[in-house]
């Protein structure tokens, strides 16, 4: 349990960039090299190799160097990242949700107390 | 494991399921429908739990004319004076059962329909966003490319709800 809640932490940092995002986004569609990767979000090879990497760390992706090209494609934990993103949505709603419990008990208690009253 | 329980001991857990070209979150409210709805349709109320404060986003301002046709509109600071504005309208207006709105910021955006089910007094709210195409629905869940504040304040957010 604790093991998989730091990878979720581990997919959740590498993910609050938004290029990122995009490179795992665009991993869900197919196999990419760096260099495409690199073109697709107008960046330097140096910059996209860096997001690789951290994206590496986290398990999110896999890379395989076959003759000069590095290919990339989505690693265990890609499959959890749609995961990771729902999650957040959840959180967010969880949140709100509990939120407007508040205010919903608090109109209750108005209600009782006004039905006490008259 | 798509769709994910809240930890132990939380009483009306909150749920999000993730289908094709739709959002569905869900959560069970202690209270009849009416109040539910009222928390809905106020603005005074609205307001108060729409944006909780452990988002650390202020909203500047709300207008909501809740009736067939009728239109909405959030305003949030963003900080740096940047603002950011939710608009669209009313579509369907049903007390206390079922609310639906457009959201217009955007071309693809969402249709938002809130439902509200009673049963012994108590409310089973379900929220559904139902965008246009599945790529639309995968750019909003993504989201926030345009918004690294929001990001920022969203990790935040998560950061202190552990």
């Amino acid at each position: 349990m604790v093991q998989y809640s730091s990878s979720l932490d581990a997919s959740f940092a590498a993910l609050s960039d938004a290029t990122r995002r995009g490179v795992v986004e665009q991993l869900w569609r197919g196999d990419a090299s760096i260099s495409e990767l690199a073109e697709r979000f107008h960046m330097t090879l140096t910059g996209m190799k860096k997001h690789v990497g951290v994206l590496e760390q986290a398990g999110l992706v896999t890379t395989e160097k076959i003759g000069r090209v590095r290919t990339c494609r989505l690693g265990q934990g890609g499959l959890d990242a749609e995961w990771a993103w729902l999650e957040r949505h959840r959180r967010v709603w969880a949140a709100r949700f509990d939120a407007l419990d508040e205010v919903v008990e608090e109109l209750k208690r108005k209600e009782r107390s006004d039905g006490r009253t008259k | 494991m798509v769709e994910r329980s809240e930890p132990a001991g939380a009483k009306n857990p909150t749920t999000l399921e993730r289908r094709e070209r739709e959002m569905i979150v869900s959560r069970s409210f202690d209270a009849p429908a009416r109040l539910v709805w009222e928390a809905w349709t106020r603005p005074e109320l609205f307001g108060r739990w729409w944006v909780p404060k452990s988002i650390g986003v202020a909203l500047l301002s709300l207008e909501q004319d809740v009736r067939v046709g009728g239109r909405y509109r959030l305003v949030f600071d963003l900080g740096d004076s940047k603002t950011m504005a939710f608009f669209g309208k009313y579509i369907e207006v049903t007390p206390p059962s079922r609310l639906s709105w457009t959201n217009e910021e955007s071309e693809d955006g969402a249709v938002t329909t809130v439902t509200l089910e009673e049963k012994d007094g108590r409310t089973h709210l379900t929220l559904s966003e139902a965008y246009p195409t599945r790529e639309a629905l995968d750019r909003n869940l993504g989201a926030t490319q345009g918004l690294p504040e929001q990001f920022g304040q969203l990790d935040a957010l998560l950061a202190t709800l552990g």
